[in-house]
């Protein structure tokens, strides 16, 4: 019996899969050539069309944000002078999917060496039109992924997420992508297993493989151990979960009766249409980056206060930290950051912020703004120097006194930090004047483990519960308890069970967890005793 | 007799000519029976202003001063309308807000 081939990635959404392997790379069927330059023509006709009503659809079902890019995609899908070209080479005598494919390429290569990095990012978007053209014009079609099928590629497109039943299981192996993606997001709110960093290119065969999304693993032709062990992780996964379910709608505590705070991470604000927000203490991270991506460009303050808003009118009297715009490192914004040869060590966070007052003055405005709507804190990340926290605080000041200037309501918000550069973990006397500390634990690991979280093959040190982290999180937990600093964590590993009795034995007692993991971290919180 | 106008707008929207602003701009420009052609030099190369691949392609970034021509019917009004969008930055800054 030949042994089981096993890669390891990075999980990108928990739980388990097993069913044939799908590429998501090439189109489900062959191209069948219509023997005709009219059939040519019609087939390509009936496949824009084809396409064009499927983003019709897409944005009547998208949140704004999506519906503007798609909105852009389906002008371009509907111009003549792009789908021109294709049909003119039809008339030569090409076939339409290599007339299209051809026509497309040109373009593509005309954005992707554009100047200007808004240009060059939308070759993306150029790619995205030629496959969902492509697909249309196979006889299976875009939607073909079979039922419980394991899609595998080297990245996913939102809108292939989006258009794929997942009701009937399934899950997503890719061989690049991150755990940061707008569709691991997706994943993530949706229950679908995903490991992404495979690093490998496969044939898929339809037989059945192995997803295990809480590990990181793809398992392709398992033995049969491994196959009934890889069930009973995938059993005993859901009766954790389902068990966790119990303990949603209770305040989280300890088994000895400690009482924890657990509220969500989010990213998108139409994430809390899917949250209850009395299963949980409030929002400890809104991420921004969201906000300052897609085809819009930098967001506008209206943009950006109607976002805010609308997660604090679903907190109501909870509290909503918002996390000023954490851009660079992993999540580079075109027109905002910079290519950098160690982008993690770079200009990313508050000093991207702190560098460009123009982009950070409108988050600021529309901050100060929402705060007058409900209970709103605002956190900078990266902070390493206490200046930085003095600089921001007098900018949040300028424009306050501008916003009271113009008679605009608004509210001067509690200004605290993340905890992930060691330089503030070691000193966090230097830093009493912030309102609130909150351990971003991701990337505090990486800085002190010296690890990268996106490198696969440094995984293992990568961890939070390295015993260095772990220290310095309980000296955290120490000072905070000693002067009276609110101190949270809102990093993954606070919606991780096996590293939840860690963190509480550290001594936090505010978590912040991703919102598929509440259950899970309020459960594990309640088999830990102290 | 075939009616012309010309005119020349600086872009001052912060990412320029860019996808959504682009949306815009050929959305107003085929409401208009005209012709509608823009350049980022007065001497070409000049394109469509209906099509946002054309559009696209002039890959006009925030400070380029933009050429408008318009010839046939409404070509005034035509030029007029869409050199106010560029003018109030494609409608991006307030009044931008959009529903929760």
């Amino acid at each position: 019996m030949p042994a089981p081939l096993s890669f390891a990635g990075t999980p990108a959404s928990v739980g388990y899969a097993e069913g044939p392997l799908f590429s998501l790379d090439r189109s489900a069927g062959a191209y069948v050539a219509k023997g005709s330059e009219k059939g040519e023509r019609a087939a390509l006709e009936a496949a824009l069309a084809g396409a064009s009503a499927r983003l019709e659809s897409l944005i009547g079902e998208a949140a704004d944000d999506a519906a503007e890019m798609l909105e852009f995609q389906l002008a371009m899908l509907q111009d003549e002078a792009l789908t021109g070209p294709a049909f003119a080479a039809i008339e030569e005598g090409a076939q339409a999917d290599d007339a299209w494919g051809a026509c497309l390429e040109d373009e593509i290569a005309g954005y992707e060496t554009a100047e200007d990095g808004y240009f060059r990012a939308r070759a993306a978007d150029l790619k995205d039109i030629r496959d969902q053209v492509l697909h249309h014009l196979t006889p299976h079609g875009a939607a073909a992924l079979p039922a419980g099928a394991i899609a595998f590629g080297d990245d996913m497109a939102p809108t292939r997420f989006l258009e794929i039943d997942w009701s009937q299981g399934g899950g997503i192996a890719l061989s690049a992508g991150s755990a940061a993606s707008h569709v691991a997001m997706l994943a993530r709110a949706r229950g679908v297993p995903m490991v992404v960093g495979l690093g490998v290119g496969l044939e898929t065969n339809g037989d059945p493989v192995l997803l295990d999304g809480e590990n990181g693993r793809l398992v392709l032709d398992p033995s049969d151990q491994e196959r009934e062990a890889f069930r009973a992780r995938s059993a005993a996964f859901a009766e954790r979960r389902a068990s966790a379910e119990g303990y949603l709608g209770r305040p989280a505590a300890t088994a000895c009766g400690t009482a924890v705070r657990v509220m969500v991470n989010i990213a998108d604000p139409s994430e809390v249409d899917r949250i209850d927000a009395s299963h949980c203490d409030g929002v400890g991270l809104m991420r921004t980056e969201f906000l300052f991506g897609g085809a819009r460009g930098l967001p506008e303050e209206e943009t950006q206060y109607e976002a805010y808003r609308r997660v604090l009118s679903w907190a109501g009297d909870r509290p909503v930290t918002i996390r000023t715009v954490d851009a660079g490192g992993d999540k580079p914004v075109s027109g905002l950051t910079q290519a950098e040869s160690n982008p993690f060590l770079g200009l990313r966070g508050v000093r991207l912020s702190l560098a460009r007052p123009d982009v950070f003055r409108v988050q600021i405005r529309a901050l100060l703004r929402a705060g007058a709507h409900g209970s709103l804190k605002v956190m900078l990340p990266m902070v390493s120097v206490p200046e930085e926290v003095a600089r921001a605080r007098a900018l949040f000041a300028e424009e306050a006194a501008r916003l009271e200037a113009e008679g605009v309501a608004h509210a001067v918000p509690p200004l605290g930090i993340m905890v992930e550069v060691p330089s503030v973990a070691v000193m966090p006397e230097s830093f009493l004047d912030a309102a609130f500390f909150s351990i971003g634990s991701n990337d505090l690991t990486q800085y002190v483990m010296a690890a990268a979280r996106d490198n696969a093959s440094v995984a293992a040190l990568s961890a939070a519960s390295q015993p260095a982290v772990l220290r310095l999180i309980a000296e955290l937990a120490r000072f905070a308890a000693a002067r009276g600093m609110p101190l949270s964590l809102c990093g993954d590993a606070g919606g991780d069970p096996t590293i939840i009795p860690l963190l509480l034995k550290a001594g936090l007692r505010e978590l912040s967890v991703a919102p598929a993991q509440l259950a899970l971290a309020k459960a594990a919180i309640a088999t830990t005793a102290l | 007799m075939t009616a012309t106008a010309e005119a020349t707008v600086l872009i001052t929207h912060e990412v320029g000519l860019h996808a959504r602003p682009s949306v815009k701009f050929t959305k107003l420009a085929k409401r208009f029976p005209a012709e509608v052609e823009v350049a980022l030099d007065q001497g070409g190369p000049w394109f469509d202003a209906k099509s946002i691949v054309k559009v696209m392609a002039a890959k006009a970034p925030q400070g380029t001063l933009l050429h408008l021509r318009a010839s046939g019917e409404r070509a005034a009004e035509a030029v007029d309308a869409l050199v106010g969008l560029v003018q109030r930055d494609f409608d991006e800054g307030k009044g931008h807000a959009r529903s929760a």
